[in-house]
């Protein structure tokens, strides 16, 4: 709650400063009725007591997930798509703390070659499949 | 007559061959999808919206709109089968249709979603064909004043309807005006917010906000406590329903159908009311409603065919108005404009094929939807005991290369992880993501017309009072407003949603 209430508030004030005639008008009308919700919301969870219960965070597979998105993002042009894609994968499947490591190399050796055909050999993505980082 | 020349030619269009083909993928992948526990139809839809890039304008919609039918149908199978609804509006469904399953006549349920849909489906169909061109002809006469004053209206009215505090949601809302002004101005073409990065010129990518909202924080929601699913899924089998049950189930699938095209135009959540007041309705005249939560057939029909109508109306603000009425809508604006088409009402005019195809393939989707899921049951029930553990790198992946591939701009990728996050702490600080989604899509337009119609009238903001339709909608806006937070309505809403618990 109160931490929600921080996200919107911060964002608020950051986004509410730079005012130029012209294009800062609506982001600056904007980020004062947000800073002002993103208050109101603080007032009302601190007023109410109101206390939000996180549960378990599954911050392995938060980790995992961001990296595993990045390391995608980051490589796709050097290394190509598939081994891209298969590393991507097996980075994937360690967010579960449920698949068995012989299972999770199965299960990304079988989505790349899936990915790989519906995306390059059916869609026709345009992307090396072997990047230029690779001695090949 | 001029409706069935327009509908001919909708349904030339729709009846290409690829077309036919397209819808019919969608549908299937949108069931596949939709079938998942815990992935409603806006985050199936999202997930699979970058695929559709790839074809025409047309084929895409349609194949859009396949999936968004599929996806729907297939999280009723969910709740039927296993109880757990996909989004709010296949909520009611579980109260009786799960009830059905459990006492073996699952088949039944199922096949009175999958009528009840058609029928919905096909009524309001045509009532969507009727309706869309007199308003589309009214939207004309907009100026920017109106349009600013309208799409506040349909943010507002928004709120009022959805679940939880009002508070959040308006500020979720805007949130996500306030990313949508990143990038370079509309009139001056200076950079604003952009931190120096030449990737956020063009702005924030829809897409990336998109997948990393529903697709990854549901992920990373569902990845919480990966012990919980069960599959208690037996055989279906007695697909039929009974002579007894198509007797029963006429009535509310007609009441379904009326109330659901009647509420799905609302903008916010019109389906989900839709299935909420019907099941009510259903209850009330039923000469027995102790049956009702105990497996009363009446209870799957008339909220399977009121959110079905729903999901065809909520169409007709996008198609006439460029509005997105529901979260959905608002991921086929984003399609309609990576396309370059503005949603709006010169779409009737300018891209009649487009349009009448769209409406026509809507029927075709329903069908298929019928042709696809009856004989298809035991293979989406077998969907449901695919592990976890291989459905979400499949998931991530996909989303990871649909994205990258929009513009091959790694940035893309990059966008879907900080968004992928911020919606996941969003959630657990109970802010749903939806109202942001409908924020970032018609904030520029908001900005856009706001600034229009102030330079028209040289900066004089008592435009928006003096002209008559922006005087009235201005007046509905903040009566809309006044109604989200007062308690009264507030105590009333609660309970409807309360139902579901």
């Amino acid at each position: 709650m109160i931490g929600g209430a921080f996200v919107v508030g911060s964002l608020g004030y950051e986004l509410g400063t730079p005012l130029r005639m012209g294009p800062g008008y609506f982001p600056l009308l904007v980020g004062i009725i947000l800073a002002a919700l993103g208050l109101a919301v603080v007032v009302k969870g601190l007023v109410a007591g109101e206390e939000i219960s996180f549960g378990a965070v599954p911050w392995r597979a938060i980790i995992v997930i961001v990296v595993a998105i990045l390391f995608f993002g980051f490589t796709v042009r050097g290394l190509g798509f598939v081994p891209t894609s298969a590393v991507t994968a097996l980075l994937t499947t360690l967010a579960s703390r449920r698949l068995r490591p012989l299972m999770a190399v199965a299960v990304a050796a079988g989505l790349t070659v899936a990915a790989t055909l519906i995306f390059v050999v059916g869609l026709q993505l345009r992307v090396p499949l072997w990047g230029t980082w690779l001695p090949l | 007559m001029e409706l069935i020349h327009n509908l001919a030619l909708g349904f030339s269009t729709a009846l290409l061959i690829q077309n036919v083909l397209y819808c019919f993928v969608g549908v299937l992948l949108g069931t596949a999808v939709g079938v998942l526990p815990g992935i409603g139809p806006t985050a199936t839809v999202a997930m699979l919206l970058p695929i559709t890039f790839y074809f025409e304008p047309v084929t895409a919609l349609i194949m859009l709109a396949g999936i968004y039918y599929g996806a729907q149908y297939g999280g009723s199978t969910t709740a039927i089968l296993i109880n757990l609804p996909g989004e709010s509006s296949a909520a009611v469904t579980t109260l009786d249709g799960h009830a059905m399953a459990r006492q073996g006549r699952a088949g039944p349920a199922l096949a009175t979603a999958a009528i009840g849909s058609f029928v919905a489906g096909t009524i309001a169909t045509v009532i969507l064909a009727a309706a869309a061109p007199p308003l589309a002809e009214v939207a004309l006469k907009f100026g920017p004043a109106e349009y600013f004053c309208l799409v506040l209206l349909g943010l507002i009215v928004s709120i009022a309807l959805a679940r939880g505090s009002a508070l959040k949601a308006l500020a979720m809302i805007t949130l996500g005006i306030a990313l949508g002004t990143v990038g370079q101005d509309i009139y001056t073409g200076t950079p604003r917010f952009v931190f120096d990065q030449r990737e956020l010129y063009g702005g924030i990518d829809f897409v990336a906000v998109a997948v990393g909202m529903f697709g990854v924080a549901e992920i990373l929601r569902n990845l919480e406590d990966e012990h919980t699913r069960t599959a208690i899924v037996g055989k279906v089998k007695n697909l039929w329903p009974t002579r007894e049950d198509r007797r029963r189930i006429i009535g509310p699938i007609l009441r379904g159908t009326g109330l659901g095209a009647a509420l799905g135009v609302l903008p916010g959540a019109g389906h989900v009311l839709a299935s909420f007041t019907s099941y009510a309705v259903e209850k009330r005249i039923s000469k027995r409603p102790q049956d009702f939560g105990h497996g009363a057939i009446e209870g799957v029909a008339g909220p399977e065919s009121a959110n079905n109508a729903a999901a065809q109306t909520s169409f007709i603000p996008l198609l006439t108005l460029g509005l997105p009425a529901h979260p959905v809508m608002a991921l086929m604006v984003g399609a309609f404009i990576v396309h370059g088409i503005t949603p709006g009402p010169n779409v009737i005019d300018d891209e009649p094929a487009l349009f009448w195809g769209l409406i026509a393939s809507m029927w075709i989707g329903n069908v298929l939807l019928v042709l696809l899921n009856l004989p298809l049951i035991g293979m989406w029930v077998g969907m449901l005991r695919v592990p976890y553990g291989v459905l979400f790198p499949m998931i991530i992946l996909f989303a990871a290369i649909g994205t990258y591939s929009l513009a091959f701009n790694a940035y893309d990728v990059y966008a879907i992880v900080f968004f992928g996050i911020l919606g996941y702490v969003l959630i657990k600080c109970g802010c749903e993501p939806a109202p942001l989604l409908l924020g970032f899509v018609l904030g520029p337009l908001l900005e856009e017309n706001l600034r229009r119609a102030l330079i028209i009238s040289r900066g004089d903001p008592t435009v928006f009072l003096t002209r008559p339709i922006s005087a009235v909608l201005l007046v509905l806006a903040v009566a809309a407003l006044i109604v989200a937070v007062l308690p009264t309505i507030r105590k009333r809403r609660e309970e409807v949603f309360a139902d579901e618990e």
